[in-house]
């Protein structure tokens, strides 16, 4: 059973005896503030968006104009590039982390020196404000003057405008994603390694196994749990992703690194309400679609360690 | 003595490899943060030739009519509010969740479920804010925040509840408790340790939090922390010393609450996220 996976499907409800004691000892009012916090701030929102993104809106007053933002989003090259970069950069990033995750969780479970210090490092970005890492990285990469570049011409290698060159934007925030974000998936991955009995490893040895052996038939089989939350985690994020995007390029150069969360803030900010609900629309509907059948797909196989 | 040997050299590489990833990185913050503005203008990797930390933190703080301290403070003050509300809220309805199925139950599961997954429609949510009359307040955001903080908290405590032994309520009542006096004295106590995770992954979270004070904040008076580091960052072109001591200030909270509770966390955190 997995009560505590970001997504999992519901356990079938015990028989409970409905006696009076049962009512009285845990009561339904407890649930009371966070349904009226739900409600309020999340279903009312959500719903309401559908109609608001086919309308014009001022916040004040609205006008139905059925599909034209839909029709205004998809066809304005703009604003539909956004809805690719998001696939990119979601796939980008979390395929990244999934693998360097597992890579650095191996490396940090197995016997080397120095541990405690390279987890703390990896871990630390998590806790570093996305803003405050955006501009480090702004200056790390300037093109002129950032150390990076400096080392790539002492050792002659081309130089490239990381954030200032529409090819490489996009690819450039999703790097700085992760060097902030993977030490979560990290972390996961390692208490999923840490949850398999030794025993097994030792069995393994026995019978000749070599160590890239016990990673392919034991460690990966067996940290399935752990991989299921990190796919889901890391893609949830990197779908909605924000901040960093508009801590680095604000969606630039052109429109080059925009996503679909950058689209929705930029088209607030000029007051086009209703597009920008629309965007937002294609936002959710995007990352339901494609998590729910995921989730159900992943989390179908459950394993017990 | 061989697998001695190759836990060295496995390790100086990652440690090397660590250096200039990671280190780096975080050297160049703390040595840009002490130079005067004109050296630190040239974004060099460099030691500062007169090193003025302590001048340049005072003026950080003071730079623009404080503006960095009263953003600190305005994020502690939503920190506190958006974590203290998400833990009693959480904490009661994960605790009933997890004892009774009931519809209700299951409409809460649901929300969390959908919480989590499904992000927040940002301009409606302005607009019912408005409808309230807390559009651009700071209880208005603390309940945006809370709002999307609640999935993952009820997460934690219905699956920390789950292993608690029913026989403990039981007794309780037996003794003669009432269903609150149940929860604050016997319950919460024993949920000590996912509320020590909870608090410290919340702040976290909410002090860093930028998108939700861009949108539901707006205005110079009630400036958050992160905020107010993104305006800085476009003003403070010719100040690149005052910028990254701005980026270490506001790093401080976060890391002085992790490094506190750091064992705390891991454990919280991994229980639930990998224990079936």
């Amino acid at each position: 059973m997995t009560t505590s996976k970001p997504v999992h499907r519901v356990k079938p409800a015990a028989p409970t005896q409905r006696s009076p004691r049962t009512w009285s000892t845990y009561p339904l009012w407890f649930f009371v503030p966070v349904l009226v916090l739900f409600v309020v701030f999340f279903a009312v929102p959500t719903f309401s968006s559908f109609y608001f993104s086919l309308t014009r809106w001022s916040l004040f007053d609205s006008t139905f104009i059925g599909f034209g933002n839909f029709v205004q989003f998809f066809k304005n090259p703009q604003l539909y590039t956004s809805f690719i970069h998001t696939l990119i950069y979601a796939a980008v990033t979390s395929g990244s982390k999934i693998v360097l995750g597992f890579l650095l969780a191996l490396l940090l479970t197995s016997p080397v020196i120095g541990k405690g210090y390279l987890r703390a490092v990896v871990f630390f970005p998590v806790l570093l404000s996305t803003i405050g890492v955006g501009i480090l990285f702004k200056s790390l990469l300037d093109p002129f003057h950032g150390i990076v570049n400096a080392a790539l011409g002492v050792l002659h290698l081309p130089q490239p405008g990381w954030f200032t060159d529409p090819a490489l934007a996009l690819l450039t925030v999703a790097g700085v994603d992760i060097w902030k974000g993977v030490g979560i998936a990290t972390l996961i991955f390692m208490a999923g390694i840490v949850a398999i009995p030794g025993e097994y490893f030792e069995a393994a040895r026995i019978d000749g196994a070599t160590p890239a052996q016990q990673v392919r038939l034991i460690t990966m089989p067996l940290a399935r749990n752990a991989t299921v939350t990190v796919i889901i985690l890391s893609l949830i994020g990197g779908l909605r992703s924000f901040d960093i995007i508009w801590a680095t390029t604000g969606g630039g150069p052109g429109f080059t690194s925009d996503v679909l969360a950058s689209v929705i803030y930029k088209q607030y900010q000029a007051g086009f309400y209703g597009l920008s609900t629309a965007g937002n629309v294609v936002l959710f509907t995007l990352v339901t679609v494609l998590m729910v059948p995921l989730s159900y797909l992943l989390n179908r196989k459950q394993v017990e360690v | 003595m061989n697998a001695q040997r190759r836990a060295w050299l496995v390790g100086i590489i990652a440690i090397a490899v660590s250096a200039v990833v990671f280190l780096v990185p975080f050297a160049f913050v703390i040595l840009q943060a002490a130079k005067s503005p004109a050296e630190a203008s040239n974004l060099t990797f460099t030691w500062p030739s007169t090193w003025q930390f302590g001048q340049n933190f005072i003026d950080t703080l003071a730079y623009g009519d404080h503006v960095i301290l009263r953003a600190l403070l305005n994020s502690t003050v939503l920190t506190f509010g958006s974590v203290t509300l998400m833990v009693i809220m959480s904490a009661m309805a994960g605790f009933v969740l997890a004892r009774r199925h009931s519809r209700w139950g299951a409409v809460v599961n649901f929300f969390v479920l959908a919480g989590l997954i499904v992000p927040p429609a940002v301009v409606p949510t302005i607009w019912v804010l408005q409808g309230l009359k807390i559009f651009g307040t700071m209880p208005g955001l603390i309940l945006v925040e809370t709002t999307f903080g609640l999935p993952f908290c009820i997460m934690l405590f219905r699956a920390f509840v789950n292993n608690i032994p029913r026989e403990l309520d039981e007794a309780a009542i037996l003794d003669g408790a009432g269903p609150v006096r149940l929860f604050t004295h016997v319950v919460l106590p024993l949920l000590r340790p996912v509320i020590v995770t909870v608090i410290v992954v919340q702040s976290v979270f909410v002090f860093n939090d930028f998108a939700f004070p861009l949108y539901f904040l707006p205005g110079n008076d009630n400036v958050t922390a992160q905020l107010a580091l993104y305006t800085f960052s476009g003003q403070a072109l010719s100040f690149y010393n005052l910028l990254f001591m701005a980026i270490l200030v506001v790093t401080i909270p976060p890391l002085v609450g992790y490094i506190f509770f750091n064992r705390h966390i891991i454990g919280g955190m991994t229980d639930g996220a990998v224990k079936g």
